[in-house]
């Protein structure tokens, strides 16, 4: 009894502390959608208020859907983060796979190698990067970004899905190399659905710092025809003028398009773990 | 047809040589066992002769043609595997009928072949289940249906029954000595397990260590066992060991197989205690332990009551037992 008492006291506990860190986490987002519908007078008075109709204003959504580019930022953004992570989860698999079932010379090496850019950030090459899309002529298009981003994912992807497809049966890979399955097939079709939950893990993981970074937007493809969303907001920012209804409009309609990727994410993972592999 | 011959073959993973150099043949129709201990790489023979691993030296003969470097799906040969390994997305007819659709045969065949194996393994009621949906018995006869379906030159099975509980066990090993006269097909079996090789086999290969340590009818390997490795691993409970020169036997062992052991309360020829009994109803097993030989082990017919702790005499039947030099080898 008293076991099962310090039990539920143990099950409190962890709820407060994840319930806590939620709230933290929660916060400044919860911050910027309320202050988002209010007039500016209102978000300076009393920036915790909820917006009510005397205060509700939703100049910034007006004036954010207005300066006639946002949409196209917001495909931008799309586009750019959905290509770099079919890229990122399509090549970090299919080496993970190569790394983990066959047996060649270099094999350790080699999974070392590509897992190295974990501990290095990309950032540190942008000079070179930008010289290499200036001689290839791809500055100012979002081919740019993708290849940045698919080489910034790559390395987790692949440390992460070869430790995932060690865990895979031998039986059920060389079953189909008996029953005539090419390797393409094996990997498309036997492997690629049971490291499902991996792969939306990693998707999770590479998706967010695409979707919010600004640095090689900046960099690589500052042009109206190529910005991202997180760019395009910057144009509320001035020197000495912030339009902040707007900033703030901006960033609240950019949560939904990741929000809205994460859930897809979420329920791949959730329906890959209770499906689960047949032994 | 499906005779496979194996000659001088080897296999090293990096440095290490696992099988070290095994030479063997399976005629056609034959029921071939592979048993030994854990480790001692019957698998890794059995993905060899399906093409699963390379083969580092020898020559693998199918029906007389060198099938070294052949694919596996070009080998004619099907395989069942421990972990059933059906393929979670397909259903059972589907499961069953893959390899005949990725061989290009027309739909009516494939659909024949199907039809065929289902009746023979009862599985009509699940064709359209996924294997998420069945149990673990019906999921291991669909891998045997699926390997069926394919009417091979060669079946390989690699521990089959080992993911089974006790009862479901023995009644798939009937199933498949069942298919194995009604198919007459060449089978290759692996399993550790002496009771499953006893009793399936019309030749059992015993290994060790990655080399042959006896091939023979399962009788034979029980009357005549080539050495201790054999004479022990044959037969349930396994072989007693006895000092010779104790005995006055030749040779350095003498070895007895506990239903060849007889014992008696008041005189005999090898003074011991009783240890441990265990009634099975049918027959008692009696541990008597027995200086300088160790634990021996008695089996009776029906039953028989005996103390722990009770002195007792035991007196091996000498015509039937087998004599070993200190190397283990048989000495005749
Ligand atoms: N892919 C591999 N790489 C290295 N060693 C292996 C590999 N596969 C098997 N072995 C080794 O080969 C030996 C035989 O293995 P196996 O054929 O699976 O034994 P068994 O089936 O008789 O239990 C074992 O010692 C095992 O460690
Ligand atoms: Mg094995």
């Amino acid at each position: 009894m008293s076991q099962s008492r310090s039990h539920t006291g143990r099950t409190i506990a962890a709820h407060a502390v994840l319930l806590t860190y939620t709230l933290i986490a929660l916060f400044p987002v919860f911050v910027i959608v309320i202050n988002s519908f209010k007039s500016r007078k209102a978000i300076f008075a009393d920036p915790l208020a909820l917006p009510m109709p005397e205060n509700f204003d939703a100049v910034g959504y007006t004036t954010v859907l207005q300066q006639g580019h946002v949409v196209q930022y917001f495909a931008n953004s799309l586009i750019v983060t959905v290509a770099s992570l079919f890229f990122v989860l399509l090549f970090g698999a299919m080496a993970a796979f190569a790394l983990s079932e066959y047996r060649f010379k270099g094999n350790m090496l080699m999974g070392l190698y590509l897992a190295l850019g974990i501990m290095i950030p990309i950032r540190l090459g942008t000079v070179a990067i930008l010289q290499m899309m200036v001689a290839a002529g791809l500055v100012n298009t979002r081919t740019a970004l993708i290849l940045v981003y698919t080489a910034q994912g790559l390395p987790l992807a692949v440390f992460i899905l070869s430790e995932f497809m060690k865990t895979i049966s031998d039986d059920l890979k060389n079953a189909g190399r008996i029953d005539g399955l090419s390797e393409y097939r094996i990997f498309f079709t036997l492997v690629l659905p049971l490291i499902r939950p991996a792969m939306a893990t990693v998707a999770v993981f590479t998706m967010i710092p695409i979707w919010n970074d600004l640095w090689f937007p900046l960099i690589l493809a500052p042009s109206e025809a190529t910005k991202t969303i997180t760019l395009g907001s910057q144009v509320f920012i001035g020197q000495f003028v912030t339009n902040w209804n707007a900033v703030l409009a901006a960033l609240s309609l950019a949560i939904i398009p990741v929000l809205a990727l994460y859930l897809i994410f979420s329920r791949q993972l959730i329906s890959g773990i209770t499906a689960g592999a047949v032994k | 047809m499906g005779a496979l011959s194996l000659s001088q073959v080897t296999k090293a993973f990096g440095k290490t040589e696992v099988i070290k150099g095994v030479d063997l043949t399976v005629n056609d129709g034959e029921f071939c066992v592979f048993v030994g201990p854990s480790g001692c790489g019957k698998s890794t023979l059995l993905r060899m002769i399906a093409g699963l691993e390379d083969v580092s030296g020898g020559d693998v003969m199918l029906d007389g043609v060198r099938i070294n470097d052949l694919a596996p799906a070009k080998r004619e040969l099907a395989m069942v595997f421990q972990t059933y390994a059906l393929y979670p997305h397909l259903t059972v007819r589907e499961n069953m009928g893959l390899a005949l659709k990725q061989a290009g045969e027309p739909k009516a065949k494939i659909d024949a072949s199907i039809a065929r194996a289902a009746g023979m393994l009862a599985l009509d009621p699940y064709l359209d289940r996924r294997p998420a949906e069945l149990s673990g018995g019906q999921r291991q006869r669909v891998a045997i249906g699926r390997a069926i379906v394919r009417t091979p030159k060669l079946f390989l099975f690699d521990e089959p029954l080992s993911n089974l509980d006790a009862a479901l066990r023995v009644a798939t090993r009937i199933e498949i000595a069942r298919l194995h006269r009604e198919l007459g097909a060449t089978m290759i079996y692996v399993t550790h397990d002496q009771v499953e090789a006893m009793t399936l086999a019309d030749k059992i290969v015993v290994l060790r260590a990655g080399r042959v340590e006896q091939v023979g009818a399962p009788m034979e390997l029980y009357n005549n066992p080539a050495n201790t490795f054999v004479a022990g691993f044959i037969g349930s409970p396994q072989m007693n060991f006895l000092k010779s020169a104790a005995v006055g036997q030749q040779g350095e062992t003498t070895g007895i197989r506990p239903e060849h052991l007889t014992i008696a309360r008041d005189a005999g020829q090898i003074a011991g205690q009783v240890s441990h009994v265990e009634k099975l109803g049918g027959e008692t097993l009696v541990y008597v332990r027995a200086e300088p030989h160790g634990l021996l082990t008695v089996r009776l017919f029906g039953e028989h009551d005996f103390a722990v702790d009770e002195a007792v005499w035991l007196t091996p039947d000498a015509t039937r037992a087998f004599h070993f030099d200190a190397n283990g080898a048989r000495l005749r």
